[in-house]
């Protein structure tokens, strides 16, 4: 057995920037050197500004460095940085990993093993607390998980926030043979990576709360519903999946206990819109992904006209610990109506990117400044879309707003799935709104009218607006264009596309007014 | 009484025509062979021929429709609907750029005109070569560490256009 365990992330964000080559230099260094080590491929811890970051475990302790590239592997051994602490300072080490203020600051209880353990591992998974929630729920009435999940007060992460215990206590409810849990992992917001994260990083903790939905709403098969645009997670559940029902996790009689759960994994084909949940199902079902009417609710007629509990990555993924832990403990975090963590995703022009777990209830301008550092240019941060590409853009004046789903609606907000995106003072607010029309013309599934055409309207009111020539006139267009998108859309594409774009306008006036514009670009 | 009518055989094509290369046809009755059973068949399908055909050719259409007792209207509906899946032949690489919101805020869009401006072509097209084409695509989950692209289904962050540059070259080598 070899003494030095030494860790590279799998995670696909850390092999965009070169964590495959790190890891193959460390394995030939410590071939060089005849160092008896085990490369572990880990998830990433979530400093992805430090990517490749590379750690290494000595007495049970680990150790990061980060950025590591290729080019610097030979230097980090020669400084000794096998030794752990009694390394020699190297202006790529950060200590030990659990020290270091961005990680430590936070309460990682849906990301609790993600970076720490293999997830290609269901040993290291049971090692490491996993499948306890599962087994708590085994030997509960379906009745008792429901209320357990509703205690809790766990609102769907996907961005909607509707109380999971109620879509819960409705497909539990609903009649039927056949019942289906699906997963909604078709995470398109702009900002936003947590699913991928905890797919690539911790697979089997979204494998076992989709079991434990199927257990407790009596439903014997699960989808997870993936954008093709994620293989790096594909090809970790897929084995995931592979090594639970080995490990009879999965499959017809699990742990013994006669209950029957089959789950696999479904690609998407690359439409913002399935990640409505309606439009997913319809894809499920083989079709265009269109948006339903509901009623019916999927919870009652979801797929297959089946009732379905259909959640988010990373609700599935919150229900294991509150299922070991108990929902007093997940509730007690957290301010307001809500309850529990929720995993942020700081993004774009920000200094120290990555992903931040903490209660409810932190201001905006905390995670910006002393989590994310400010911009990564430099410059002074002039907006912040928060919640994808339908959230607002929130300037300055807001950033005390405390993360928090009531508290972002008040400002005519969203949190959403908890992405947000950083932009200097570089930035032209006209051209982020018009791009947000863009997007719903590109993205809209055609269903209804004010999103298919209003879209394009959009686009060009917003040129003519710019332009100049009667620009009064446009506003007052644009903002009735945008009444009747918000209130005359099937679903939230059309009806939320307004939010970025009078954000925009309301918040930073002066870049669609053509003179300023002008004296901006000379 | 009236004599019978006589019978008149309406003759049913048993497949319809095809200019359908024989590999491709094989491709196309394999992935329904192989898939048609599942609940909610026709995307699985349509991924599977774009993976062993590099898109999904026209005179599949009629193929995968009678195989899984759709309309030709409904199998067209859906591969037209998704973004992902090309109508066309394509470069032996493609390209994804990332234009959404996070890779914007770090200058998505200087790279997006220079990956147009060096390959010589704009999105949903391919270089004279033959080996890339280029593609918009809205967020690959990589938001810290953008502006982002994916080359085939490799992901690369932080892509300056010096990084464009040598990414493209080193993918031309690649068969």
């Amino acid at each position: 057995m070899s003494s030095l365990k030494i860790f590279v992330p799998l995670d696909a964000a850390a092999r965009g920037v070169g964590a495959d080559e790190t890891a193959r230099e460390i394995a030939a260094e410590a071939k060089r050197r005849q160092l008896d080590i085990e490369l572990v491929r880990n998830g990433s811890r979530g400093l992805l500004w430090l990517e490749p970051l590379v750690e290494v475990e000595v007495d049970g302790r680990r150790y990061a460095y980060g950025p590591v590239a290729a080019e610097d592997v030979a230097g980090l051994f020669a400084a000794g940085f096998t030794l752990g602490g009694a390394a020699q300072p190297h202006p790529r080490a950060h200590g030990p990993t659990e020290e270091i203020p961005y990680l430590k600051q936070q309460q990682r209880l849906t990301f609790a093993r993600v970076g720490i353990t293999d997830p290609r591992s269901i040993s290291d998974y049971l090692a490491h607390e996993g499948y306890r929630g599962l087994k708590s729920a085994l030997k509960q009435k379906p009745e008792d998980i429901v209320a357990s999940v509703s205690a809790s007060g766990l609102r769907g992460r996907g961005g909607a926030a509707f109380p999971a215990g109620i879509k819960w206590k409705t497909v539990l409810g609903a009649p039927g043979p056949q019942k289906y849990v699906v997963c909604n992992a078709d995470e398109g917001d702009s900002g936003t990576f947590s699913d991928r994260m905890i797919m690539e990083g911790d697979p089997f903790v979204l494998i076992e709360g989709m079991t434990i939905a199927g257990i407790a709403t009596g439903a014997t098969r699960g989808y997870i519903y993936l954008r093709w645009e994620y293989p790096d997670a594909k090809r970790a559940l897929d084995a995931a999946i592979e090594a639970a029902y080995a490990a009879h996790y999965l499959g017809e009689n699990i742990q013994g206990s006669g209950a029957h759960f089959d789950l696999e994994v479904r690609l998407g084909a690359g439409a913002y819109i399935c990640g409505e949940e309606t439009s997913l199902l319809e894809s499920l079902e083989g079709k265009r992904g269109q948006v339903r009417f509901k009623p019916p609710l999927p919870a009652l007629a979801g797929l297959f006209g089946k009732p379905t509990v259909i959640n988010n990555v990373i609700t599935f993924a919150s229900v294991p610990i509150i299922l070991d832990r108990g929902a007093p403990y997940y509730q007690n975090f957290g301010m307001g109506r809500s309850r529990g963590t929720l995993p942020m995703q700081l993004a774009g022009n920000v200094k120290r990117g990555g992903l931040v777990e903490i209660p409810f209830g932190l201001s905006l301008r905390e995670l910006l400044y002393e989590y994310g550092g400010g911009s990564l240019s430099g410059r002074p941060i002039r907006a912040v879309q928060v919640g994808g590409p339908l959230g607002a853009y929130l300037p300055e004046s807001q950033f005390d707003t405390p993360l928090d789903y009531e508290a972002f609606a008040a400002i005519k907000g969203m949190l959403g799935h908890g992405g947000i995106v950083v932009f200097d003072d570089s930035v032209d607010m006209a051209a982020q709104a018009r791009y947000a029309m863009e997007f719903c013309a590109i993205e809209s599934c055609g269903k209804c009218t004010p999103c298919r055409i209003g879209s394009t309207r959009g686009v060009e009111v917003i040129d003519r607006l710019v332009a100049g020539p009667n620009a009064a006139e446009q506003e007052v267009l644009l903002r009735d264009l945008c009444e009747t998108l918000t209130y005359g859309s099937l679903c939230a594409l059309g009806g939320l596309t307004p939010y970025p774009v009078l954000s925009a306008l309301n918040h930073f006036p002066e870049d669609f007014v053509k003179s300023t514009r002008a004296q901006a670009s000379a | 009484m009236t004599s019978p009518v006589p019978r008149r055989v309406i003759p049913i094509k048993v497949e319809p025509p095809s200019s359908l290369r024989a590999e491709e046809r094989t491709a196309v009755l394999d992935a329904c062979a192989r898939l048609k059973e599942l609940p909610g068949a026709l995307l699985p399908i349509l991924h599977a021929v774009q993976g062993a055909v590099g898109f999904v050719p026209k005179d599949a259409v009629p193929l995968i429709a009678r195989q899984l007792n759709l309309s030709i209207a409904e199998v067209h509906g859906v591969l037209s609907f998704y973004h992902y899946f090309r109508q066309h032949r394509g470069g032996r690489h493609v390209v994804h750029l990332c234009r959404a919101e996070a890779c914007q805020a770090l200058g998505a869009a200087a790279l997006e005109a220079h990956a147009k401006d060096s390959l010589g072509i704009d999105f949903h097209g391919t270089t004279a070569d033959g080996a890339v084409s280029l593609e918009p695509v809205y967020c690959l989950g990589n938001c810290a560490l953008g502006p982002s692209l994916m080359i085939d289904t490799e992901l690369h962050g932080r892509v300056s256009a010096q990084r464009f540059d040598a990414l493209v070259a080193k993918t031309r080598e690649q068969a």
